[in-house]
């Protein structure tokens, strides 16, 4: 491969993985190699900046992301107060708890429910827990990708779950991401490793929280296998702190009659991205992807949503929803694969927008790129404001403009949010969007008949 | 495949191969192959052109070669192809003997007229009484221009693009990369330095074109680029229908076609494109075809309006998108597209819409058909810029594939940046539908005149925005295209 221009920020990352590489001298071979590989891959890509061309990251530019400077090695610690105050909790669930990119056991809740292992991800990996070599980095880490490949290069610790064969799980298990509160601009790697077996049944709760207030870079990687006959519910809940850069990628790969299905929640980061893959790997096998996103202030949120259709007879949805204010920018960038012999398929694509601000900027692509022929596909996108007819009829009826504006952002919000359905995480996506509002609307413009 | 035979067929369309695959033996005036400055002087001087015109071309192929240097040949399209040679193409081929243009229609080659006669353009008495214009296009010089008298009258200039260089120089100065610059993209660029002819027409203020001004191109030397430019301006208040359309003779060798076409809207005025591209789409096993990479793009000032229409059969590949800079406010911008790839051919088509103007609005119909090992993309842009306000846009973009080994894709750009706009994007894609299959079986239709029937009906939203003469001719494409495709 020949390189026009040296790849981007890659230097300065580069101590920081051979410090990093001489510090886990320990771990197994096969581990050390997976790094090795993945930072080879990141060291010829460097950050994805370059935006002509790139069609991936056409419309996100990572240039302050690029041009930041962080501090490498340095951990702190957070509360169980803290955790409690900024993330969903219920004492029923199991929760793992991972700092910093470390499994913390101290403040984790996990009630040793039977067919569930939950726990540090560098524990399974030096007992050699269940798949753990087969599948850690197989699904993100073998691929050309920036961020998955300097997670991989990184690989130490974080959270390693697994559901054994035939269990279905009463309660959900939710894991944690914490940024602890430090004022060093620090970069880290959460890394979630799920195995859910043949037949079993999880309701998974990703949450990732910030204490801190100064720009932090998180590159958090979810590896999500399901074998046969699994079903997964899985919320992914976004809080970074407003002058964070969250780069998040989730891969899913499923077996046959399995159900995968997510729903995203994003409020928090400078530059966010949500990038998620589902490989539809065997007949039967569907998932749903759906979110909701809200932007305000210089907010940037980027949805990059993708399914492939390998085999007969799958289905795959995706539909988000955003809510746009000040001068934000959001994008959504889906895509379904459906391969030559996958007959019988059927997708649906949907991406709905709010605009409330002069300032705000949507870019939705909505993608199909179909090679078989026995194939349902339907995709659609809108844009605009507040119906100004419905915001007339509420306000003829004594409802104020904000308030009535108010409910009208709620009612299109609420669809998302009623799929969360545990009720401590509801509560929770409830009160963060009840509290998000008001701020929307402060940055709002009024469209006035033209 | 069991009733075949219930198909008529026009005799010596044996099998549905490419109808129009004759080479005509005329003696070429060819320069040098490759590009370099001195190829770009070499145009000019042959087509006797003024120093501003050699300057902008000059211009252009220093920033081509920059681009060339830094590996900027688009490479987001969703189209396979070898690299191209560039240096390894004919960039001027003129047929000998109009250094000393014809004085009459009795001093063009035979030849040449016989070629026209094959392709059917009614270019002597026919032409006047088909109400047809025809400025036709043989390789890069036009050779005859009917009707430019009658036209004369109501103040429309209607010729090639080297004659307007020459009578109007201060229209094509004025207008001359206002909407396609030099910088555009590659191909653009390309264009801009080499351009050999093409089409020119002005409709004066207030004037309405009384009839659709029409024009042919072929390629026809082997291994010649083929780099037409047409410029329509149409002052304010004016209407003009110009029709487009094409047919390539049969060759082995891929050829690159990189044409521009840039089309003015003043304030009221209307301008409606329209094209039928049937050029050599490659062998049924992929071999050769006409690499069509094309820049079409229009301004529309306030109240203006410009609409695109066209029926996409032929090309190796087809990388096109007609486009629409909605700059003045109540302009209205159209796309109507049919596109068809069957056996291996690749087509990346569709459209931007640039609405920069208060109350635009832009519809888009896009129809895809893929069949046999083809690729069908659409490729969508619609932009709401900010000051857009109360912009509409409405895009409707189908996908019908015919057999399981093609392929059809959609990639729509929707990006707003204000908020009192509109849009709306609709798409679906599927096979054609077994229940309407059996219906018109059982009613005693063949599987393939089923077929054409149903992707008929299925274009029809498009196929109806083509001026008659047309439209008749696009349905019968559509029908020879898919030959084979079926059973």
């Amino acid at each position: 491969m020949t390189l026009a221009s040296t790849p981007a920020a890659v230097e300065k990352f580069a101590a920081a993985y051979e410090s990093h590489a001489s510090d886990s001298a320990s771990s197994p071979e096969w581990l050390k190699s997976l790094r090795q590989q993945a930072w080879s891959t990141f060291s010829e890509l460097g950050l994805p900046t370059k935006r002509r061309g790139n069609e991936l990251w056409k419309y996100t530019n990572l240039q302050p992301l690029a041009a930041a400077d962080f501090e490498f090695g340095i951990t702190g610690t957070a509360s169980l107060d803290q955790i409690k105050a900024t993330a969903p909790w219920d004492d029923a669930w199991n929760t793992v708890v991972v700092v910093d990119g470390n499994f913390h056991a101290e403040l984790s809740n996990l009630h040793g429910t039977a067919g569930l292992t939950a726990g540090s991800l560098v524990e399974a990996i030096a007992n050699g827990t269940g798949n753990v070599e087969q599948q850690l980095g197989s699904l993100a880490g073998q691929e050309d990708y920036a961020f998955t490949a300097l997670s991989t290069a990184f690989i130490d610790d974080g959270a390693y779950v697994a559901i054994a064969d035939g269990t279905e799980l009463e309660h959900p298990v939710q894991v944690v991401f914490v940024t602890s509160e430090n004022n060093a601009s620090r970069a880290s790697y959460p890394r979630l490793l799920v195995d859910a077996g043949a037949n079993s049944s999880v309701v998974l709760i990703e949450t990732h929280v910030n204490l801190a207030e100064s720009a932090q870079f998180s590159a958090p990687v979810v590896e999500i296998f399901a074998d046969d006959g699994a079903s997964i519910r899985h919320y992914r809940v976004q809080m970074e702190n407003e002058s964070s850069f969250h780069l998040g990628t989730t891969r899913i790969a499923q077996q046959g009659d399995t159900d995968f299905t997510s729903t995203s929640f994003a409020v928090g980061a400078s530059i966010a991205r949500n990038d998620i893959h589902t490989l539809l790997d065997a007949p039967g096998a569907s998932c749903t992807l759906h979110g909701l996103y809200m932007t305000h202030g210089a907010q940037q949120q980027d949805q990059e949503i993708s399914t492939t259709h390998a085999k007969p007879g799958c289905s795959s949805d995706q539909f988000y929803k955003g809510i746009l204010s000040g001068k934000s920018h959001a994008v959504f960038s889906g895509k379904v694969i459906v391969k030559r012999d996958a007959q019988k398929s059927e997708a649906g694509q949907k991406d709905l927008n709010l605009l409330l601000s002069r300032g705000a900027e949507i870019d939705a692509k909505p993608s199909l790129e179909i090679y078989a022929d026995d194939v349902v596909a339907a995709h659609g996108a809108t844009a605009g404001h507040v119906d100004r007819d419905t915001l007339f009829y509420l306000q003829s009826r004594g409802v104020d403009e904000e308030a009535a504006k108010a409910i009208l952002i709620r009612g299109f919000a609420e669809e998302m949010l009623n799929e969360f359905e545990p009720e401590a995480l509801n509560e929770f996506v409830e009160k963060v969007t009840d509290e998000r509002i008001p701020v929307l609307l402060a940055e709002s413009d009024t469209i006035g008949t033209a | 495949m069991t009733n075949q035979n219930t198909i008529s067929r026009e005799s010596d369309l044996s099998g549905g191969e490419y109808k129009w695959g004759f080479v005509t033996d005329v003696e070429t005036d060819l320069a040098p192959k490759g590009l370099s400055e001195d190829i770009v002087r070499l145009i000019s001087a042959k087509k006797e052109e003024p120093e501003w015109l050699l300057e902008w071309r000059l211009k252009a192929y220093r920033h081509w070669v920059e681009l060339e240097a830094a590996d900027a040949e688009p490479k987001w399209a969703m189209i396979d192809y070898p690299g191209i040679d560039f240096q390894d193409i004919y960039y001027y081929a003129a047929p000998k003997g109009t250094s000393e243009a014809p004085k009459s229609l009795d001093d063009v080659d035979p030849e040449m007229l016989e070629t026209f006669e094959k392709l059917g353009i009614p270019l002597q008495e026919r032409a006047a009484l088909a109400g047809v214009a025809v400025d036709a296009v043989f390789d890069s010089v036009s050779v005859a221009t009917t009707m430019e008298k009658q036209l004369g009258e109501l103040g429309i200039i209607f010729c090639s693009f080297s004659e307007a260089v020459k009578n109007h120089p201060d229209l094509v100065k004025k207008y001359l990369g206002s909407v396609v610059p030099y910088t555009d993209n590659f191909f653009a660029t390309l264009n801009a330095a080499v351009f050999s002819d093409g089409s020119f027409a002005y409709i004066p203020p207030g004037v309405k074109c009384p009839i659709e001004l029409m024009t042919y191109f072929r390629i026809n030397t082997e291994g010649s680029g083929q780099f037409e430019r047409t410029l329509i301006v149409a002052d304010k208040g004016a209407y003009v229908s110009y029709l487009e359309g094409c047919t390539a003779p049969f060759r082995k060798t891929s050829q690159l076609h990189a044409a521009t076409v840039e089309l003015v809207a003043l304030d009221d005025a209307e301008i409606k494109y329209s094209t039928i591209q049937n050029w050599f789409p490659g062998t049924k096993d992929g071999e050769g075809g006409v690499y069509n990479f094309v820049t079409k793009r229009g301004r529309a000032d306030t109240n203006a309006k410009i609409s695109w229409t066209q029926v996409e059969t032929g090309s190796a590949i087809t990388w096109k998108y007609p486009s629409v800079i909605l700059k003045g406010d109540n302009s209205v911008g159209e796309f109507f597209s049919v596109a068809l790839a069957n056996n291996h051919q690749q087509a990346d088509t569709g459209t931007k819409m640039i609405h920069i103007g208060k109350n635009t609005k832009s519809t888009i119909v896009s129809k895809g058909i893929s069949a046999g090992k083809g690729n069908n993309t659409y490729r969508g842009q619609v932009q709401i810029m900010p000051g857009a306000e109360n912009a509409v846009n409405h895009t409707q973009c189908d996908s019908l594939l015919v057999g399981d080994q093609c392929g059809a894709h959609t990639v729509p750009y929707i990006e707003v940046r204000n908020p009192t706009a509109r849009l709306e994007h609709e798409a679906s894609t599927s096979k054609v539908s077994d229940d309407q299959l059996f219906y018109l079986m059982a009613r005693g239709l063949s599987e393939e005149e089923a077929h054409h029937m149903i992707i008929t009906g299925w274009s029809r939203d498009v196929i109806k925005e083509l001026p008659f003469e047309f439209a008749l001719e696009a349905g019968q494409l559509l029908k020879v295209s898919l030959e084979g495709a079926v059973g």
